[in-house]
């Protein structure tokens, strides 16, 4: 499947987006769009918005892990800085709420460039373990610093005026915005794993030292990954603040960054629209489930069993290989 | 009498004491890590799971059977043990041939289901636990009051780290073990059941964590959770200490237990961050670790 | 004639019966707290048995209420407290969430019943910001706050003689804002702070700043901080025998089923101030036996708490015979309150109920004289000096 993924990828990587695009992708990406313009009329919006934020999540996760081949566990510090960021540019700082969500998210950016030119000296599992201890040291500062008002959060965060004219304050309104936010997000991770960088990212992940003797400097590589993946975890971390008009210490926690490997681990890592349908998957559970309490960790705990023991394509990566196209 | 930095002497012995006996943990723990990533390649990260089973198993024994604190001590690693044993046969083998990533996956999962399960039963506020009749009471040093039971851990800890450093590297079975890190297949060859001596290892790892959490019993609330940010910090201790070798695991366990108990003192704010910058300083100058061998 | 007259009294009755209809009132209470963590004992699953007892003590049914009690699990996050509440609001039409424990949890709540026709009752949260700067129309906060406790034992103690104090804090905006305001109080009663350690939250071994309480010599170790933290440092405490040697433990924030979890050996000689305590008078006591029957342990003064709000709120109901929440709170500010739980009081503009606090000292394995007796009383903290204040909440509803 990889050198389907490599080959087919070559193909339309010089080519413009959409014209490159295969059809059953354009008809996937036209196919959420339908889907997310339904969703709210049917369901409760501010559910639909919490699950879009965790496919943008899941999706920058998947980028790093499924693209790259670096598992990161403390991929919360981003998703959770940028969150508290624009939580305070918007409510202190009185920022409208595209400056909150740019400030928020280049916080973020800033963060995956500190912690992943250190994190990059290390591969695999150390990889994992360093990643985990930088989430739990942002952890530990919103727990200290003021303002992340400790265990209270940053709370009535106003989700204002968008460009200061559209009120975003009904949840219909806002869902429009959170839905272009995520669909332009979602488009430029779908871009950059077909260009020439992520083809160059893809050889790193198969085999490195090959990629090196190849003369490619893989550890900027690594690093440019990195940081485009906070950077998108960043943007979902401030959406999310502005729909929920909260940010808290569960978006900085380290089962947070455990929950949104379990979302891409369960769609597939490595593909592109698994980590989408992983995220409704589980948020949906966590919505549904939600009055059972501590069973929900369980179930969780369950579902990582399986899928790594019986289902580590995922859904969608089965998915593919029935039909035997990538997706 | 002289002070440093504000602190009486005496004040900064009963730190460095404190901060021992809180390294023994560490120490313990990243040693078990140490031990299961040596042979499996598999970071263990139901390690802090394990940890509050002992814990857990301990409080069992004698709140349904009656025994005791020093049959636990004995009895618990051993019951957590053959969990262990059961897991790796039934689960981690499965995964000896995929990428590492897997294997931290899986336990993390396991850890998950653990807890979780834990947590239904006997709530998060914890159960009570006392300190064995026999050392109960404290010694008065002079510069501190020290609870007998604390000065037991240290020795405890002392006595297993020791007696493992020499098991794996002074006596044949750990010259196979070693051989067997390096090189399964060839030590297949010689006769040697490899797939045993995995399970038997990971097995021992697990006990060791469960030693640990009967040791932090009667001092730490048992709750299910105990062991779940623990397990970050000892991770922390691992990338650290490098995977190198056994000694490292231990002396950076005890060691960093020390440098967190002297911030306590002079910077009370930065104790619980303090072990992850010295991990950001370790990556930047030496990044395979103290006493690792460079990948 | 006759006929008339039967005819009118039929008609008087069929009337009667079509009012009592149109009387009708249908209520939705849910019970949000923690029913899996470290609040569970304290509140949890009892919270909504005295929820029920408020209903059926009321007669609710009799009156023509219809009352439905729904619970949910918000597992102490805000995030997930404040997504349950807008769906119960928006979805399910609750009239009023009860309970909500945790600080963090309950400003979430505050801010969504705010804007919507809800109110919230808190019994367990504890942040005093609910009636300060928070203050909400549609707030009501029930049992205690942490301004409460500080003030409690922080005065109570001075004036005993305990004034040289130690703050072992938990190193977060709570823990910083528990310390702040007893040592308010501890000075401004003459005493004197002589040092202060900040733990990192949570924390798992308190040896090393118990050792820095010890050597400080404080008289008095004032714990702000709260749950498993205080459980841990209170147990340690007892390890390196702190109390033995002569210093006293303070609680800011502890409770009734903390004490029952550490045991009277580990417990014994903490003060503490508390709202209600099931061996108070012969009323709590009556009602504490009942409660106890259902739910296998003797009430915490926040489940207590719930029983008097649900109680207070169903009176307002029925008085004005609607559930808008502007209504339902004007009135119930306007009636006194009266109950087993807390005797007499009354609920304050800016939402803060008042009534009696009590200072307690935890008793000593010999002298108590069986289970759940673990309390002494010290001294009864009159209303008017229980809680903050109207003036300086600096509550925006009070011009």
């Amino acid at each position: 499947m990889a050198s389907e993924t490599t080959t087919a990828g070559l193909a339309y990587g010089k080519r413009s987006l959409v014209r490159g695009m295969p059809g059953h992708h354009i008809a996937i990406f036209i196919g959420f769009l339908v889907v997310a313009a339904v969703a709210p009329f049917l369901l409760y919006p501010v559910f639909v918005m919490k699950v879009l934020c965790f496919a943008l999540f899941a999706c920058a996760l998947n980028l790093l892990l499924g693209f790259g081949g670096l598992l990161s566990f403390g991929h919360a510090a981003y998703f959770g800085s940028a969150s508290y960021i624009t939580a305070h540019a918007a409510k202190v700082w009185g920022l409208t709420p595209e400056l909150a969500i740019l400030s928020g998210t280049a916080v973020a950016a800033f963060l995956g460039v500190v912690f992943g030119s250190l994190a990059i000296r290390r591969q695999g599992i150390y990889f994992a373990m360093v990643t985990l201890a930088f989430g739990q040291m942002i952890y530990f500062f919103a727990l200290q610093a003021e303002f992340t008002g400790g265990e209270d959060g940053i709370q009535a965060v106003p989700r204002g005026h968008l460009l200061g004219l559209l009120d975003l304050r009904a949840d219909f309104t806002l869902y429009w915005v959170v839905l272009a936010i995520v669909f332009f997000g979602l488009l430029i991770i779908y871009r950059v794993i077909h260009s020439p960088f992520g083809q160059v990212l893809k050889a790193i992940r198969e085999n490195e030292p090959r990629a090196v003797s190849l003369g490619y400097r893989t550890s900027q590589y690594k690093l440019a990954v990195f940081v485009l993946s906070a950077t998108m975890a960043g943007l979902a971390g401030s959406t999310k603040a502005l729909v929920f008009q909260l940010a808290s210490l569960t978006d900085v926690h380290w089962t947070m960054s455990g929950e949104v490997v379990l979302m891409t681990l369960l769609g597939g890592m490595g593909t592109i629209f698994g980590p989408i349908v992983g995220a409704t998957v589980i948020v949906a559970m966590q919505n549904y489930l939600a009055s059972f309490g501590a069973w929900v960790t369980i179930i969780q705990g369950v579902i990582f069993v399986i899928a790594v023991l019986l289902f580590r394509e995922g859904i969608i990566g089965v998915l593919a290989r029935r039909l035997r196209k990538p997706l | 009498m002289f002070e440093l930095l504000g602190i009486p002497p005496q004040a900064l012995f009963g730190q460095l004491l404190l901060g021992l006996i809180n390294g023994s943990f560490y120490a313990i723990l990243s040693l078990g890590l140490a031990v299961i990533f040596g042979l499996l390649n598999i970071i263990n990260f139901t390690h802090g799971a394990q940890y509050m089973l002992g814990a857990f198993v301990a409080w069992f024994l004698l709140q349904y059977l009656g025994i005791g604190y020093w049959w636990a001590l004995i009895i618990a690693p051993i019951a957590v043990g053959i969990t262990g044993v059961i897991l790796e046969r039934l689960m981690i083998s499965k995964l000896y041939h995929l990428d590492h990533l897997y294997g931290l996956l899986l336990t993390f999962g396991i850890a998950l289901v653990i807890q979780g399960l834990l947590r239904n039963e006997f709530g998060i506020s914890g159960l009570p636990y006392s300190i064995p009749p026999q050392l109960a009471g404290g010694q008065n040093l002079g510069f501190m009051f020290l609870p007998n039971y604390r000065g037991w851990v240290v020795v405890a800890s002392l006595v297993v780290c020791l007696a493992t450093w020499f098991v794996i590297e002074k006596t044949r079975l750990g010259a196979y073990l070693r051989a067997a890190t390096e090189n399964p297949t060839l030590v297949g060859a010689f006769g040697i059941n490899v797939p045993r001596l995995v399970t038997l290892t990971y097995g021992f790892g697990v006990a060791l964590a469960a030693f640990a959490g009967v040791l932090a019993a009667p001092i730490y609330s048992v709750n299910p959770n105990m062991g779940a940010e623990l397990i970050i910090v000892v991770f922390a201790v691992v990338v650290i200490g490098g995977m190198g070798s056994i000694l490292g695991a231990i002396i950076t366990g005890f060691g960093l237990g020390i440098i967190e108990g002297l911030t306590r003192v002079f910077y009370p704010e930065g104790s619980s961050v303090v072990i992850f910058v010295i991990m950001a300083i370790v990556l930047l100058i030496k990044p395979a670790g103290l006493f690792g061998r460079a990948a | 004639m006759r006929k008339t007259v039967l005819l009118l009294g039929g008609l008087a009755a069929s009337l009667m019966a079509t009012s009592a209809l149109a009387q009708d009132i249908n209520i939705k209470m849910g019970v949000l707290n923690d029913r899996s963590g470290i609040y569970a004992d304290l509140a949890g699953e009892g919270s909504v048995i005295a929820a029920q007892m408020a209903v059926e003590d009321f007669d609710a049914a009799g009156k023509g209420i219809n009352v439905e009690i729904l619970s949910a699990d918000h597992q102490n996050k805000p995030d997930v407290a404040s997504n349950i509440a807008r769906q119960w609001v928006d979805d399910e039409g609750v009239n009023v969430i009860l309970d909500v424990p945790t600080s963090s949890t309950a400003l979430a709540v505050n801010e969504v019943t705010r804007n919507a026709n809800a109110l919230m009752l808190n019994s367990t949260g504890g942040t005093s910001e609910l009636t300060g700067s928070a203050c909400s129309p549609h707030t009501a906060h029930w049992t205690y706050d942490t301004w409460a406790l500080a003030h409690g034992t922080g005065s109570a103690m001075v004036e005993q003689g305990f004034d040289k104090w130690f703050f072992l804090t938990a190193d977060y905006a709570f823990g910083h804002a528990l310390e702040q305001d007893t040592a308010a109080v501890v000075e401004a009663a003459g005493g004197e702070v002589v040092g202060t350690v900040r733990h990192p939250f949570p924390g798992q071994d308190f040896s090393s700043f118990l050792l820095q309480a010890q050597s400080s010599g404080a008289q008095v170790i004032g714990l702000a901080n709260a749950g498993g933290d205080t459980v841990n440092a209170i147990k340690q405490a007892a390890e390196f025998g702190i109390v033995q040697q002569g210093q006293s433990l303070a609680g800011l924030l502890i409770f009734l089923t903390d004490v029952h979890a550490l045991g009277l050996e580990a417990a014994q000689g903490l003060v503490l101030t508390e709202a209600f305590y099931w061996d108070l008078n012969d009323e709590t006591r009556e009602w504490s036996a009942r409660f106890e029957e259902l739910d296998g342990d003797k009430p915490t003064m926040v489940q207590a708490g719930v029983y008097s709000a649900v109680l207070h709120y169903l009176k307002a109901v029925e008085a004005t015979g609607s559930t808008d929440a502007d209504e339902v709170i004007a009135k119930m500010k306007e009636m006194p309150t009266e109950d087993p739980i807390f005797g007499e009081g009354y609920l304050r503009e800016d939402g803060r109920k008042i009534h009696d606090m009590y200072l307690f000292r935890v008793k000593s394995p010999e002298e108590s004289e069986g289970p759940w007796d673990y309390y002494e009383v010290l001294a009864t903290i009159p209303a008017e000096r229980a809680f903050r204040p109207l003036e300086e909440g600096n509550c925006p509803l009070v011009e």
